[in-house]
């Protein structure tokens, strides 16, 4: 009895000094191994949220930021509050909106409305400059027959509603439009008028060459991959730097050998028909052969790396073992084999997809007017169009898509399979 | 079990990977009919390229192989209906226990209810039937090597082959599952050829053992003739323990040779494979028949020499001496508590019978 409660009494006595609690004391120790793991990774991190969180916040809050107008037209947009959409607003509005144009055009900043109201009803602009240039009297009793004498879309409903949508501070007017959407009049949304609806054109398309891309990857990557994996050292290390010997040259420089290859009178062409293949030259470029053709030759080595890691990581002892116990060689492969490479094949296709969905370069140098991606349109919009919420909001659709697929994908795939090597 | 039909007849194989050098040299090996053989060796002495040979996964240089009285060198490893286990075990890491052991019935369209049905049985005899549905990460090295050999017996081969497989556990799993091996053999009847380089592991479970060295098999026998009766010095150094002392033949009667030391003791020794007088010879001896003290019947053979170390091992003692011109001459000897030990520094008289001494040509040296 005495032995056993001297047993008992032990741990009380074990060095739990200043009355902290274990899990106390244990949470002290850590923290300096936190402290310390933290501090190594935040100029990293302080560094990606500087340069990469940011600025994609920036962007998706542009894409629903609409303050352009009411910066403009304050007294407007505060009198329009009170229109019921019916028919045409009060006079009260029409005297705000000469108030706020002819102050708008002694400060000079009536092209900023002009320009984001334009985005909505074609012509705009020009209602905007010429009423702004004209600052009309706002003190008088016709105020409304004097705007509309100035110019007579004042007198259209739609004309006052397109203000009040771009009222802000906030919009979903750029997203809409990002996927051929549009609010028409009374507020409902509906799609956009054929001219217009061009975006799920280009989504279409951008997703169609990515996955064509991806797929031939995949295709042209698997035995390059399964034979590095089987070769000795020596052998798939010079495989490897024939594969990584391209993946070092600038993107610019080889897109710019494939414009030289693929012209009429270029390497390929020649070849084709020294080889008897075509008669004449075909065209090879500036349409969608040569983009599918810059953009896999582009893309394969992000394919053959995941691939060959995994593929490096499976013994050959598996196949040995499938065969001895009856499996012929091709039912090995697909049963044993195949499965085992599902992780690689899964990092390969997304790092592929999701690279190629955002691809520009190559598109714009090889590629037809017909074979833009929609970086393209995103790019437009920012260089030179200035329309900043647009590309965000394209931005933003090629973002949640490619999120939406990710997730898809490793619900498939299983997400703890997927690993980049 | 010995003395059944021969299964696989190797006749005068040879196998090279180089073109230069013979891996396996003119191999004549006959495995009947539910025996346990096991290929012994070293690394490198060809062993291993046998067994792959009789599996199908290396294609003999020369020479044919039969399997029920048919060559089958160019019958692919598929085909041969040879259950095999790996070293590593080879579990298809994405496959459930379950459907390891199914695969080889799937692959050879065995009707579904009778896939589970074996898989259960094989499962069973395995002791694993509650694993089922796990995965072979999830298992321990044992357990999973129980899986491959499920695995492997499952479609009723009449073959097993097995490449080292216990050789990944620890030396108390690998001597429990040497025991299950071998009554899983004599249970089933079938007939296994089991590739080691653990020659405890060979004596220990086969009926036959092959001892291989540079590509020729240097004697194949049952475990005790192998010890008792090793028929050159390669087997006698490789095969348990052995003491060696150069010598020179001096004269040879029947099975008998007397043998002249470096230091000009006589021995009487047991006449192995040395052919002439004069011929420089290889004594072996093996350390628990070296007595000290009181000489058994029929010890004729006596050896003076001192006392270097003596090592405590519970149930035996080992003496080395230095005797003859062996610096370290080893000796077991029954650990008697109660008498003195040989101390270091004594001067001792060793004795050991003609028999227990085997006059063995020297090795040549290693190419």
């Amino acid at each position: 009895m005495t032995t056993e409660s001297g047993v008992s009494a032990l741990p009380a006595e074990t060095p739990l000094g200043d009355g902290a609690s274990l899990k106390v004391r244990l949470r002290r120790a850590d923290r300096r191994r936190k402290l310390v793991a933290f501090g190594l990774v935040a100029p990293l991190l302080l560094f990606v949220v500087v340069s990469f969180a940011m600025p994609i916040a920036g962007m998706l809050w542009r894409s629903v930021e609409d303050t352009e107008v009411s910066g403009v037209m304050p007294r407007t947009i505060a009198a329009l509050k009170r229109w019921d959409g019916q028919g045409l607003p009060a006079d009260e509005a029409f005297r705000a909106a000469a108030a706020d144009l002819a102050l708008a055009r002694a400060k000079g900043t009536a092209s900023a409305a002009a320009r984001r109201l334009n985005y909505d009803i074609n012509g705009f602009r020009t209602i905007i400059m010429n009423t702004a240039r004209k600052a009309p009297e706002a003190d008088v009793a016709d105020i409304r027959e004097v705007l509309i004498g100035l110019d007579k879309r004042w007198g259209e409903r739609e004309t006052w509603a397109a203000i009040k949508r771009a009222s802000g501070p906030l919009t979903d007017f750029y997203l809409l439009a990002a996927v051929d959407l549009q609010h028409d009049a009374t507020g409902s949304i509906v799609r956009s008028p054929e001219d217009r609806a061009i975006y799920l054109d280009v989504l279409g398309r951008t997703f169609r060459i990515s996955l064509t891309v991806t797929l031939l990857c995949l295709f042209l990557a698997f035995p390059v991959a399964y034979l590095m994996s089987t070769q000795p050292a020596k052998i798939a290390n010079i495989l490897m730097i024939l594969v990584l010997l391209p993946f070092w040259t600038s993107l610019l420089v080889r897109t710019a050998a494939w414009v030289v290859l693929l012209q009429n009178e270029g390497l390929v062409n020649h070849l084709l028909m020294w080889l008897g293949v075509i008669e004449a030259p075909i065209r090879l470029i500036y349409n969608s052969i040569g983009v599918h053709v810059a953009m896999t030759h582009v893309l394969l080595p992000f394919m053959i790396l995941p691939l060959y890691s995994t593929m490096k990581a499976i013994k050959p002892h598996y196949m040995r073992a499938a065969v001895s116990l009856g499996a012929p060689p091709w039912v090995a492969f697909l049963r044993v084999y195949l499965p085992q490479c599902l992780p690689g094949i899964a990092a390969g296709c997304l790092l592929v997809f999701i690279l190629a969905i955002g691809y520009y370069i190559t598109p714009a140098l090889v590629g037809g007017a017909g074979d833009q991606m929609l970086s393209y349109f995103i790019a437009f919009y920012t260089t030179d169009s200035v329309n900043w919420g647009m590309a965000s909001a394209l931005g933003a659709v090629l973002l949640a898509t490619t999120m939406i697929l990710y997730g898809v994908y490793s619900r498939l795939v299983g997400g703890g399979a997927i690993k980049m090597g | 079990m010995l003395g059944g039909d021969v299964l696989v007849q190797f006749s005068t194989v040879q196998k090279s990977y180089d073109g230069e050098t013979l891996v396996v040299k003119n191999l004549d090996l006959d495995i009947h009919r539910g025996e346990f053989l096991t290929l012994l060796g070293p690394s490198g002495s060809g062993k291993t390229t046998t067994l792959m040979m009789l599996a199908g996964f290396e294609v003999p240089t020369y020479g044919d192989i039969k399997l029920h009285g048919k060559a089958i060198n160019s019958l692919p490893p598929h085909k041969r209906n040879i259950g095999m286990v790996f070293q590593n075990y080879a579990l298809f890491p994405h496959m459930t226990v379950e459907q390891n052991v199914a695969f080889p019935l799937e692959v050879r369209k065995v009707p579904k209810a009778l896939v589970a049905e074996k898989v259960a049985h094989a499962l069973e005899m395995v002791r694993l039937a509650e694993f089922g549905k796990r995965r072979p990460a999830q298992l321990s090295g044992g357990q999973q090597q129980r899986v491959a050999l499920a695995r492997a017996l499952v479609f009723d081969p009449e073959l097993v082959l097995m490449d080292e497989p216990l050789g990944a556990l620890d030396k108390q799993l690998r001597e429990h599952m040497q025991m299950e091996i071998k009554h899983l053999h004599e249970r089933l009847g079938i007939t296994v050829v089991y590739v080691t380089h653990d020659q405890s592991e060979a004596l220990t479970m086969s009926d036959r053992v092959a001892v291989f060295h540079d590509g020729v098999i240097q004697q194949i026998a049952p475990p005790s003739v192998l010890y008792e009766q090793p028929k050159n010095a390669f087997v006698a150094n490789f095969i348990g323990e052995n003491n060696n002392l150069q010598g020179e033949v001096e004269s040879i009667d029947g099975d008998r040779c007397t043998v002249v030391l470096k230091d000009g003791g006589r021995i009487l020794a047991t006449r192995v494979n040395v052919y002439g007088v004069e011929m420089p010879t290889v004594l072996s001896i093996r350390p628990e028949r070296l007595f000290i003290g009181d000489a058994p019947e029929g010890a004729v053979n006596r050896l003076v020499g001192t006392v270097v170390e003596t090592i405590y091992l519970g149930d035996h003692l080992r003496v080395v001496m230095e005797a003859a011109d062996q610096s370290s001459l080893m000796i077991k000897m029954q650990a008697r508590p109660h008498s003195p030990q040989p101390k270091p520094g004594d001067r001792i008289e060793l004795s050991f019978r003609a028999e227990d001494c085997f006059a063995h040509a020297p090795l040549k040296e290693a190419k």
